[in-house]
């Protein structure tokens, strides 16, 4: 892989959301570590999935980004360019670049804009086009995600949710941008219309050569839609790899723990199959366990895991993991320690 | 063979609403037999959890009403009950779970008096035998230092803990049915791993039957030992759990089936999506409901609603096409 190949970079990305006591004067009194230093590598044309559970940090990882909420520190390198230390006007022109798809289309539409002015207000604030072009240019986004052209001076309440998913989808293409964040994007659509915005989300990649990051809980549809996959838990990234060696030889204890939770539709699979069931709950990511995030509900944990903050390795080609208990060369101890 | 526990004929609901009639529930007939765990499978809006709540006549009327049909529980007619009888199965014989722990419990009680009160009101306890047994139920359903969590509130529990407690509640009066509306998708799937897991240890420890209500096929898999299959108020598909998931007739059950991606696959295909949209239930269908999204749809689908024929031993399945041969039944 050549340095050409990566379309962002990010680097050691953090970002802690204040809590403050006091009405007129507001003392900061302590704070959420939502991404708590993370680190990796969007390719061109690739699909990158970003995993975890509800709190883990992964939408806050996809806004910090966009710099939708700016980093407390860190750096996000689009193409060549720092995007943490861009302002106002030069930021803006970069957004043309980077586009979101939102999880929720019924609070990602506005309500009192039509469907056209909607998917064509990117293109206006971004002189792309003007007049007549904006509607012709609408017209095409729009038969490009499966909606009929017609329905461009609708409003978003006649639609279905699995339509307005599209909606949110022609606005992301408007800009033709490159990289697009799809935070969570089908996680509110029912089963049988999940797999129609899934397909159209991969025709669109590949007439478009578009890069995602794919936001989602779902693991299932994260192996069916990513090229590799990066798993986090409270803040930070555990483990990334491609995703067949993700859910062939998954390393870190949480991961083995997150893909045996996910059930299987076929009672005969499932029969046979042994869960790990991990005690408790996760943690506040105000104030998260020392050492290792993960040792307090790890099974394999033991007493350095709290001493320390496990390194981020590279223990097999492309294969990055951070735990103590996996040796250099890429092999979980097993053993239980007291 | 085992006695009937509970027994659905021809269940209808309709919610009469200014816009028009909603028909929610048209003929819903099953029956289920004791300890047995049943699955009931659907997307948004199919009328799934319309049929739990009229059985327990916990539909809202108006505008909701219950226009035909009979729910036998150990051979009385639930429908038929006065508001009294009812107060008696409801909480007690048979005991419901929801979708969302953290609405269905009174935010300024603590858990303890709220997983109290069927005891007290069911089992006439006192408050103090109650809260006895309340902390004996938390312990049985895993929630750690069970004693001090009773004088907690419902905001100071985690999800998975609420759904703990509330799975407690539910189970103090020794149900003999046990209604599950989808109570882990609100969770985190390693919570719904221990969910699951803790239902399935207190069906064998308790011997309950469980209705179990969800959209995720995946669920169901490993947990019922029937199957149904909801579309547009309507039972479609039924078939004991192996049954259903390798040999689906009907052609939505087909479709759900392949529309879900699977962990343990390791080719790529493309998802099988069906298209269109579920149905608005406005009017009861003169043709078959998925008439407009089958891809396998005949002259007479359009004409006629099929109705759940037997096809093979226990599997029924309501439509006109064998899905085989992709010719019309016979």
């Amino acid at each position: 892989m050549t340095a050409n190949d990566v379309l962002l970079r990010v680097e050691n990305l953090v970002k802690y959301f204040p809590i403050t006591q006091g009405i007129i004067i507001q003392r900061q009194i302590g704070a959420v570590h939502a991404v708590d230093g993370i680190s990796f590598d969007i390719r061109k044309g690739e699909t990158l999935g970003l995993v975890g559970e509800s709190g883990c940090g992964k939408s806050t990882t996809g806004r910090t980004i966009l710099q939708l909420y700016r980093p407390t520190s860190g750096s996000v390198i689009f193409g060549d360019v720092d995007l943490v230390k861009l302002k106002g006007e030069e930021l803006r022109k970069m957004r043309r670049y980077m586009q979101m798809i939102f999880q929720d289309p019924y609070a990602s539409l506005n309500p009192r804009m039509t469907v056209g002015e909607i998917v064509g207000e990117p293109l206006i604030i971004h002189h792309m086009a003007s007049g007549k072009e904006v509607q012709e240019r609408v017209e095409n986004l729009l038969e490009l995600v499966g909606l009929n052209a017609a329905f461009s001076n609708r409003y978003p309440h006649e639609f279905s949710g699995g339509q307005r998913q599209r909606i949110g989808v022609a606005r992301a293409l408007a800009l033709q941008p490159n990289l697009i964040i799809c935070d969570e994007p089908i996680s509110a659509l029912d089963v049988s219309i999940q797999a129609q915005v899934v397909n159209l989300l991969e025709d669109l990649q590949k007439q478009f050569g578009l890069t995602y990051l794919f936001i989602a809980h779902d693991l299932s549809m994260v192996r069916h839609i990513c090229d590799r996959v990066a798993v986090m838990y409270l803040g930070i990234i555990v483990e990334l790899t491609n995703q067949k060696e993700l859910y062939n030889n998954p390393l870190h204890p949480y991961t083995q723990a997150l893909l045996s939770a996910v059930p299987i539709p076929d009672p005969v699979v499932e029969e046979q199959r042994r869960r790990i069931i991990l005690e408790g709950d996760v943690p506040s990511p105000v104030n998260p366990p020392s050492g290792c995030r993960f040792r307090t509900r790890c099974p394999l944990a033991y007493s350095y895991c709290a001493e320390a903050q496990p390194d981020w390795r590279e223990v097999q080609p492309g294969h990055f993991v951070a735990c103590h208990r996996v040796s250099d060369t890429g092999i979980l101890d097993k053993k239980e320690v007291m | 063979m085992p006695k009937k526990l509970l027994e659905v004929q021809g269940l209808e609901t309709l919610f009469k609403t200014r816009e028009g009639v909603i028909h929610a529930v048209n003929g819903v007939s099953f029956a289920m037999e004791e300890g047995e765990t049943l699955g009931i499978v659907g997307e948004s809006g199919c009328g799934k959890s319309v049929t739990m709540l009229s059985m327990l006549r916990l539909i809202p009327s108006p505008p909701g009403e219950i226009g035909a049909g009979e729910a036998l529980f150990h051979g009385d007619d639930l429908l038929k009950m006065t508001d009294e009888e009812i107060r008696h199965v409801r909480g007690a014989q048979i005991s419901m779970i929801f979708q969302d722990p953290m609405t269905s419990f009174n935010p300024v009680l603590t858990i303890g008096l709220q997983v109290a009160e069927p005891l007290e009101i069911h089992q006439g306890m006192s408050r103090k035998q109650a809260m006895k047994r309340v902390v004996e139920l938390l312990e049985l359903v895993g929630i750690p230092n069970a004693k001090e969590r009773v004088k907690d509130y419902p905001h100071q529990f985690s999800g998975g803990m609420r759904q703990r407690a509330m799975i407690a509640m539910a189970l103090s009066c020794n149900p003999g049915i046990l209604i599950a509306d989808e109570p882990t998708t609100a969770l985190d799937v390693t919570i719904q791993a221990q969910i699951i897991e803790l239902v399935k240890r207190l069906r064998d420890e308790l011997g309950m039957a469980i209705i179990w209500i969800t959209h995720d096929l995946g669920i169901i898999a490993g947990l019922a030992k029937r199957v149904f299959v909801m579309y547009g108020g309507y039972f479609i598909e039924g078939a004991p759990v192996k049954e259903l998931y390798r040999n689906p007739q009907h052609p939505y059950t087909i479709g759900l089936l392949g529309s879900l991606p699977r962990l343990d696959e390791s080719q790529r295909r493309r998802l099988a999506s069906i298209d269109g949209q579920p149905p608005v239930l406005f009017e009861r269908p003169a043709s078959c409901p998925f008439a407009p999204r089958c891809k396998s749809a005949i002259e007479r689908c359009w004409k006629e609603n099929p109705t759940l024929e037997t096809v093979a031993p226990d599997h029924r399945t309501a439509c006109w096409v064998d899905v085989n041969t992709g010719r019309a039944r016979q």
